[in-house]
C-alpha cells in the first residue's frame, strides 16, 4: 500500500475544507507532479471563482469535458456536474442527480478513480457535515489504494472523516501536517 | 446485488440492448453509463442474469432501462449567463433572417426549447421562427409536446428568467392547473418536437442555430467528433453552436471551422470560409 506509486490524488471536502485544501496545495511545490482532483461541495451559483482564489501561487483549474488529466495539474471540479474520470484517464462530466444532495459528489469521483487507478490512487478526505465520500474511500481500500482522512478532531466538521472510518477501518488518520508530509513523500517516488 | 459491474459485463449488455432494439450505446462514455446502470440495477432490484433475461424478453423493461440510463435533468433558463450571451451575441444576428430555423438536439423534457421561444417572442421574432426541438427518448418528447411543467419548479425558472436578463412577468407564460402549470399555447406554436437520435439519424434540416447543451458530455470522443460532424453539416453559412458550459469544440476536428464567440458560455459559429 504505502510503498505503491501514486498517479492521482483525490481530495475531497465540504464544509470547512477550503481553508484545509489551499493548505495543503500551498504547502506542496510548484514542481508538484501528481495529478491532483479536488472534490469540494459549494452553494450553488456560490464562489464560481474559487478553482481562483484557492492558491495565490499554484494553478488550479476546472477541467472540461473529455479533457485528459496530466501530470503537474491540479483541478476543482465544477459546480453542479459530477466529475468522473474514464479508463483512458480523462474527466467526463455527468450532470445526473445529486448523490447524498452533492453534485459534484465525492463519492463519484473517489469511486471513478479507484476503478481505474486501482492502487495508484489516493483519497483524501477532509473536514465536511454529511456522509458524502465514505463510500468511495471503502472504494479506494478495496482497490488497494490509499486512503486518509483528515484527524476527526482537527475538523470544523467531523461528520465526514467518521462516516469513512465507519465504513472502512483500514482507512488512516492524519492531521495536516503529517498529510503534506505523505503527498511530499509520494513525489519523491 | 451492489456490485460494480464491469467493462465486459457492460459491454455484453449494451451488445444485448443493439442486437434487440436497436439503440447503440457502445460510444457512449464508459464512467458515466456503467455508473447509470449500476443504479437502475439497484433501482430495479435485479440481478446482472434476470437484467440480461427480461431485457431480452420485456420491451417495457427496455424502455424503462432507457429513461433511467440517459440522464434527463433539464431546467428552464439553465445557466442564465448563457442566455443572456444569446440575447445579446446571437439573437440580434438571427433578425436578419427571414426565416429562422433552430434545432435543440437533445432537449430532454422541453424546458430549454420554452425558454428559446420566450426570447425569441420578447425580441420579436418567434413569429417566424421555427424550433425543432430532438430527443433519442420518446418519453421525454411526449412530455415535453405537453408543455406540463411541475409547479413547485416554476420559482427556480423564474429566477432563472430574471438573472437571465427578463424583464416581464414571467408568470405570463403560462396558466396553472392544479400542482402543474401549462407553457401558453404562443409559446409551443413554433416548436416541434420529434424523436431523432443523434447516433444513426441524420441532417434533417438547415439551421441558422443549433443547440446541444449536456448531451455529449455522455458520448466519448468518437462519438463527439461525429455528433460535431452532423452539426457542421446541419448549420447554414455562418450558423452558430451552442454548447453546454463544460463542452468544448477541442478535441474535434472541426475546430477550425468555427469562431469562438463567447468562450464562458460557449458560443460558436461557423467561419465565412468553413
Ligand atoms: C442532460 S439532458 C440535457 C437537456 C438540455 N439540453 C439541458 O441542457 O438542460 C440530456 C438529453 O440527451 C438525450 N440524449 C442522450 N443520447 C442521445 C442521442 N443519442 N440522441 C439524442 N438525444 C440523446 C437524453 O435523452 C437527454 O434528454
Amino acid at each position: 500500500m504505502a510503498d505503491n506509486r501514486a498517479e492521482v490524488i483525490v481530495i475531497g471536502g465540504s464544509s470547512g475544507s477550503i481553508p484545509v485544501a489551499m493548505e495543503i496545495i500551498n504547502a506542496l511545490p510548484l514542481s508538484y507532479l501528481i495529478p491532483i482532483v479536488i472534490v469540494i461541495h459549494r452553494l450553488r451559483n456560490v464562489a464560481s471563482e474559487l478553482a481562483q482564489v484557492m492558491s495565490a501561487t499554484h494553478q488550479i483549474h476546472e477541467p472540461e469535458d473529455k479533457e485528459p488529466l496530466q501530470k503537474g495539474h491540479i483541478y476543482l471540479a465544477p459546480q453542479n456536474y459530477h466529475l468522473l474520470i474514464e479508463s483512458d484517464k480523462t474527466f467526463s462530466m455527468d450532470y445526473s442527480e445529486p448523490v447524498n444532495h452533492s453534485r459534484p459528489s465525492i463519492d463519484v469521483t473517489l469511486m471513478c478513480a479507484a476503478t481505474v487507478y486501482k492502487e495508484n490512487a489516493v483519497g483524501i478526505l477532509l473536514s465536511g457535515a454529511n456522509k458524502d465520500g465514505a463510500d468511495g474511500m471503502d472504494a479506494i481500500i478495496r482497490k488497494g489504494g490509499r486512503a486518509i482522512v483528515q484527524d476527526p478532531s482537527c475538523c470544523q466538521s467531523p461528520v465526514m472523516p467518521q462516516e469513512a472510518l465507519k465504513k472502512n477501518s483500514h482507512i488512516e488518520i492524519q492531521n495536516v501536517v503529517s498529510l503534506v508530509n505523505t503527498l511530499l513523500l509520494y513525489s519523491n517516488k | 446485488m451492489d456490485q460494480e459491474i464491469t467493462t465486459e459485463q457492460l459491454k455484453e449488455v449494451l451488445l444485448l440492448v443493439k442486437a434487440r432494439y436497436g439503440y447503440d450505446f457502445s460510444q457512449y462514455s464508459e464512467a458515466s453509463i456503467k455508473r447509470r446502470l449500476e443504479r437502475f440495477k439497484k433501482i430495479a432490484r435485479v440481478s446482472l442474469p434476470d437484467l440480461k433475461y427480461h431485457l431480452v424478453n420485456d420491451s417495457s423493461f427496455f424502455f424503462w432501462l432507457l429513461e433511467s440510463v440517459t440522464v434527463n435533468v433539464t431546467e428552464m433558463f439553465r445557466d442564465p449567463p448563457f442566455y443572456k450571451a444569446l440575447v445579446n451575441a446571437v439573437i440580434p444576428l438571427l433578425q436578419t433572417y427571414p426565416r429562422i430555423k433552430i434545432w435543440h438536439a437533445g432537449c430532454s423534457t422541453g424546458e430549454e426549447a420554452y425558454s428559446m421561444a420566450i426570447l425569441l417572442h420578447e425580441a420579436g421574432l418567434l413569429e417566424r421562427t421555427r424550433i425543432y426541438a430532438t430527443d433519442i427518448n420518446m418519453a421525454n418528447i411526449e412530455k415535453a409536446a405537453s408543455g406540463i411543467i411541475t409547479l413547485e419548479r416554476t420559482k427556480e425558472y423564474t429566477a432563472n428568467y430574471h438573472k437571465a436578463g427578463g424583464n416581464a412577468d414571467f408568470s405570463d407564460y403560462y396558466s396553472a392547473l392544479y400542482d402543474n402549470v401549462v407553457i401558453s399555447k404562443e409559446l409551443k406554436k413554433n416548436i416541434l418536437f420529434s424523436q431523432h437520435n443523434l447516433v444513426v439519424d441524420e441532417v434533417f434540416n438547415e439551421f441558422q442555430l443549433i443547440c446541444c447543451r449536456n448531451v455529449m458530455i455522455y458520448f466519448n470522443h468518437a462519438l463527439q467528433a461525429h455528433v460535431i460532424d452532423l452539426f457542421y453539416r446541419s448549420l447554414s453559412p455562418l450558423g452558430f453552436l451552442a454548447l453546454g458550459t463544460k463542452e468544448s469544440l477541442l478535441f474535434s476536428d472541426k475546430t477550425a471551422k468555427f469562431e469562438v464567440i463567447d468562450n464562458t458560455n460557449k458560443i460558436f459559429r461557423l467561419k465565412a470560409n468553413g
